[in-house]
């Protein structure tokens, strides 16, 4: 597979980087970790006149806590994210994500920062990242600005980040109290993307009942959706299995289920209700623990 | 000297493979080579007006741009079939298209350029007028009144109808029968993704006409007799064919196809080598397609389960054009097998080939066998069902037993040997049957959904007796050579026409070599896919390497033996029935310390110093085998897996095979084979499924969406084996490289309708997604 010609830039900072997107505007794309943009342009999807490596732009990966928030550069691969002690101990859900998107390779070489800015409507990070309240830091030669991951993404391969912008890192505020977080999935048996995907963390009270929870879906809407009816039907709540069962059923409630090769929109529906109860179980479970 | 047969050595040809020591075409480097790149049609059908190359040319490097229509100018006639049935219509297939396109992905021009990227750069700026027209993807759709013509010399888009076995008798059998089981079944189309994609390098030499073709052939003889008799019109002596190393093919490499045609003509054209490898979304639009069945199938019992007849009405989609041994699949090697292990007495079948707007259909692995054994054995279960009988016993009712060989079925086939209750029999020593009931009895009471399916599979390979192939329609014949040569020193150089892309024939069949010539396996070499080093041989399909082509060189084993103890009696001064030989020497029996060892015998043979009066010197034999029949591989499967009720999701969570293929040469190699084989049968089952949408767009034609198994979907696989020796081949082996594919469809789908049982779900068309079985399950209680 030949790409088209394009032209190639490897800046060494970011201000060099920003300086490129000025330059060639919408002509350009950023490259991360070419799981996304390269296999698109060996098909001649995608087509773009300059191709901006970050790579070699030092301080973009990489996993720290600040100040309460663990802070994920946004060319952090995919495995480096799950094999970081700070996530395994303090985000497990996050951990567990990134052990089960595509394969090896994948894995090895994607970007949690790239597959954001790719914004696929069945990928893992944008439901576990929704459900963990976590934001995205976004330079351009204007400045920086905070967005958060639910914001960021619009619909299909689309988000709010304009030409001359960089995504620069992850941020996952530290959740406080009795809290516990899931994520599962089911794979599409090809591409390993999820055919439906439910991220849920959950907090529960001194009395054992649920002060609040985020519940997140992937690969059944056109984007990363909310299961707010889920999330209403929990709180205050004891999280017994009847409970869980119950607002798991609302999961796909207000939501334009999408129809595709893997099965019907109700098939999706049911799906997100199935997988959200298996989610919101481990992170009760998880919460109990604490 | 340690005996080699049946020993699992590690297979010789690894350590290349795997430290990226191999040599496949894309690797070939050769001066001045140029590059070619395909324009492809984006529409199933329409007819191609104007081509307008102006600004592909202007592409820096860009050397030649040629569409259908300078190929016919230029002499090239259609590429030819290989296997005729009667009243068969056989539309010409172009290598480009000329007139109209006929499938997305066929090739309409082809550019040759100075670099893969100018050449793919160019393609894209070639401009193509079409005038798009309605398609028609689905075989059944394509034969109703009114359907989108294919071609306009195939009315009715139907290429042949075909049929086996005795109508009256099976309509007399189902008159007296006590019960009827009907079911229609789907078995759907394949993409047979081989992992290393499809490539040519062809470099024509204009100092003497020569040419040589490097590609990627399962059989390259076949490639050069078809190239040089019927499409390029290259005299055969002068053209080379050359399949170095192959990196799988499933049959789809068998064929001659459009791309190395067209590179071969260009390399005449322009007097430079052009190479051409094919990429992943050509692989998936471009090679050969596998199954796609629409097929009626019933059988007809007694009360007892005794099976009185069994009727088969199947449509087979061919696609857009006949490939080269499309005709043969859905017939001789479909209809043949519906006898499977059973006593049937009555059988009757009828096939309609048809053309539809989709990428040729051929042979992929198994080949019609499958497609057979999937609807026999899926009947076995629903005869079973509606009896109230348990599936093993029913087969148990129907084998055929031990002691009726040679039998002859009602659909041609005379099964040479067989023990199929004792396969059975092994199987369920490894499964305990009744405690897996007991299990799926508790666990139903849980809300967990287990099932086992089985699979008493018989299959017909080692494709075989060229008489018989010719009588039936065939172009070619089946048997296959070998030519042995024992150099002066003692070493040993085989040329095999089988072709190995995977099979591991450098370590098989040099084990044969070794222990038929005594002597140490590392001297000998096995040497394949050379038109010019290798006698005229068939290649490698149909799982005939073994029992056709191993035992071609076995015979020329045969031969050198002779020929060496004729020499060595001379020199020992013995009589030739006296000297024996033992441990890699010939010596007089009783006397092993005078002896003369192999390379004293080979170095005679060719100084010719002291030869016996009137031997020939030299000491190399050829041999072509054409065995009298096929052979028979049979077996049980048992397939157990748990069904997830709120997802339809289904888990594997036993995998027993048990194989009776004869004597095996190397257990290793074999238990890989039939490995590879159940995965890819188990992916039919569940996951992978070629589709086109109403308008013919291939719409899951890449590996996002194409669902090849995956490791981690699979469970191991318990192994097992009965031995009953074929009589048809000196060795005793029958082909390995098919029967899991064949056996192991039916027995994933009998294992997931057993666990859908409860639910009074009888029959889900594959593959069985999650999504197709929650809709089945839906609504429905247990």
């Amino acid at each position: 597979m030949y790409a088209a010609p394009f032209e190639y830039h490897l800046p060494t900072t970011v201000a060099e980087a920003l300086g490129l997107l000025e330059k060639f505007g919408d002509e350009a794309k950023l490259l991360s970790g070419s799981q996304s943009l390269v296999p698109l342009m060996k098909l001649r999807l995608a087509t773009p006149g300059h191709v901006v490596d970050l790579r070699k732009v030092p301080g973009l990966s990489g996993v720290t806590e600040s100040g309460g928030t663990v802070v994920i550069g946004a060319m952090t691969t995919h495995y480096e994210v799950g094999s970081s002690p700070l996530v395994r101990t303090k985000l497990p859900m996050m951990a567990e994500a990134a052990g089960q998107i595509g394969d090896t390779q994948v894995r090895n070489l994607g970007t949690i920062g790239g597959s954001l800015a790719h914004a696929d409507p069945s990928a893992d990070w944008p439901a576990v990242l929704a459900a963990l309240d976590a934001s995205v830091r976004i330079a351009s030669s204007r400045g920086e600005r905070n967005v958060k991951v639910e914001e960021l993404i619009v619909g299909p391969l689309t988000t709010v980040l304009a030409p001359g912008e960089i995504l620069l890192q992850v941020r996952v505020p530290l959740p406080a109290g009795r809290y516990g977080g899931a994520y599962e999935k089911l794979p599409h048996p090809a591409s390993r993307f999820a055919i439906v995907g439910a991220a849920a963390e959950v907090f529960l009270d001194p009395g054992g009942k649920v002060s609040n929870s985020r519940i997140a879906l992937t690969g059944i809407a056109s984007k990363v959706t909310r299961a707010g009816y889920v999330e209403q039907a929990l709180l205050g709540k004891a999280p017994d299995p009847a409970a869980i069962k119950s607002a798991a059923a609302r999961a796909a409630q207000g939501i334009e289920v999408r129809a595709d090769l893997t099965g019907s929109a109700e098939y999706k529906a049911n799906l997100a209700a199935v997988y959200t109860e298996r989610a919101v179980k481990r992170a009760v479970s998880r919460a109990l623990e604490r | 000297m340690e005996t080699m047969f049946g020993k699992s050595i590690k297979r010789r040809e690894d350590p290349r493979l795997v430290t990226g020591k191999g040599n496949f075409v894309d690797d070939l480097k050769i001066p001045f080579t140029t590059h070619a790149a395909f324009v492809r049609s984006p529409h199933a059908h329409a007819k191609i007006g104007k081509i307008d190359t102006a600004a592909a040319r202007k592409v820096p490097g860009v050397l030649a741009i040629y569409t259908g229509k300078d190929l016919v100018a230029g002499g090239v006639k259609p590429i030819p079939v290989g296997w005729l049935l009667p009243n068969i219509k056989v539309p010409a297939h172009y290598p480009l298209a000329v007139d109209k396109a006929r499938h997305m992905g066929e090739p309409v021009a082809v550019v040759v350029a100075e670099t893969p990227y100018a050449a793919r750069d160019a393609a894209e700026l070639v401009e193509v007028d079409y005038d798009v027209l309605p398609a028609v993807p689905d075989g059944a759709d394509a034969l109703k009144r009114g359907a989108p013509p294919v071609h306009d010399d195939a009315p009715g888009n139907v290429s042949f109808k075909w049929s086996i076995g005795d109508a009256k008798a099976t309509d007399a059998a189902f008159a007296k029968a006590d019960k009827v089981v009907k079911q229609s079944f789907r078995n759907h189309r394949l993409i047979p993704n081989a992992i290393e994609p499809r490539a040519c390098l062809a470099s024509a030499q204009p100092g003497t006409g020569d040419i040589t073709l490097w590609v990627t052939s399962q059989n390259p003889h076949v490639h050069r007799l078809i190239m040089a008799a019927f499409v390029l019109g290259i005299p055969e002596h002068k053209m080379r064919v050359i399949s170095p190393d192959v990196g799988g093919g499933f049959g789809s490499k068998i064929f001659i196809y459009p791309e190395e045609c067209a590179a071969v003509w260009a390399s005449r054209q322009l007097s430079r080598p052009v190479k051409w490898t094919a990429d992943r979304r050509e692989a998936f639009l471009a090679d050969a397609h596998g199954r796609d069945h629409h097929t009626e199938a019933e059988m007809a019992l007694a009360a007892d389960g005794k099976i009185l007849g069994l009727r088969v009405k199947t449509v087979a989609n061919l696609g857009a054009y006949l490939s080269l041994f499309a005709p043969a699949v859905p017939t001789y090697l479909y209809g043949t097998l519906l006898a499977g292990a059973y006593t049937t007495p009555a059988i009757h079948c009828e096939v309609t080939g048809v053309f539809t707007h989709t990428t040729p259909v051929d042979a992929y692995r198994g080949a019609g066998r499958p497609e057979a054994t999937y609807l026999l054995e899926r009947l076995m279960d629903l005869s079973a069902k509606e009896l109230g009988m348990d599936p093993v016993d029913i087969r148990r009712k129907n084998f055929i037993p031990p002691d009726k060989f040679p039998y002859q079925t009602p659909v041609a086939l005379l099964y040479d040997s067989g023990n199929y209750a004792g396969a059975l029999d092994k199987a369920l020593q490894i499964f305990d049957y009744k405690a897996f009931r007991r299990e799926q009895e508790q666990a139903r009471k849980q809300g967990r959904y287990l099932g086992v399916g089985f699979s008493t599979y018989l299959e017909a390979c080692g494709l075989a007796p060229s008489q018989v192939a010719g009588a039936l329609g065939a172009q070619a014949g089946l048997y296959e050579s070998a030519n042995v040569r024992v150099h002066p020193t003692g070493k040993v150089s085989v040329f095999t026409g089988s072709h190995s892309h995977g099979q591991g024939h450098e370590t098989t069949f040099a084990q044969v070599v070794a222990d038929e010539l005594q002597v140490p396996i590392d001297d000998v070499d096995i040497i394949h896919g050379d038109t010019g080093q290798v006698p005229f041989g068939m290649g490698s399909y149909g799982s005939r390497s073994g029992p056709v082509g191993a035992a071609a060189i076995y015979m020329s084993t045969q031969k050198i033996k002779e020929k060496a103890k004729k020499i060595a009696a001379h020199l020992l001064e013995a009589n030739e029935k006296d000297v024996t030989h033992e441990g890699g020497k010939f010596f007089v029996k009783g006397s092993p310390d005078r002896s003369k060892s192999f390379f004293d015998v080979s170095l005679m043979a060719y100084l010719a110093h002291n030869l016996p009066k009137g031997l020939e010197p030299g000491l190399e034999a050829l041999s072509f085998f054409d065995p009298g029949n096929f052979v028979f591989p049979f077996g049980t499967h048992i397939c157990v897996v748990e069904v997830e009720r709120d997802t339809g999701y289904v888990h594997l969570r036993r995998y027993v095979a048990v194989d009776d293929l004869g004597r095996v040469i190397n257990p290793m190699i074999v238990d890989g084979m039939v490995h590879g084989g159940i995965a890819q049968g188990v992916s039919q089952a569940l996951w992978e499924h070629a589709e086109y949408d109403e308008n013919g767009q291939l719409i899951t034609g890449s590996m996002m969406n194409y669902a090849l198994p995956k490791a981690d979907e699979l469970i191991p696989i318990e192994l097992a084996r009965t031995e009953t020796p074929t009589p048809v081949n000196p060795l005793g082996v029958k082909g390995a490289g098919e029967t899991g594919t064949i056996a192991s469809t039916a027995a994933v789908a009998n294992a997931v309708m057993d666990a859908l049982s409860p639910f009074g779900i009888k029959h889900i068309d594959m593959p069985l997604t999650p999504g197709r079985i929650w809709e089945a399950l839906k609504g429905k209680g247990a």
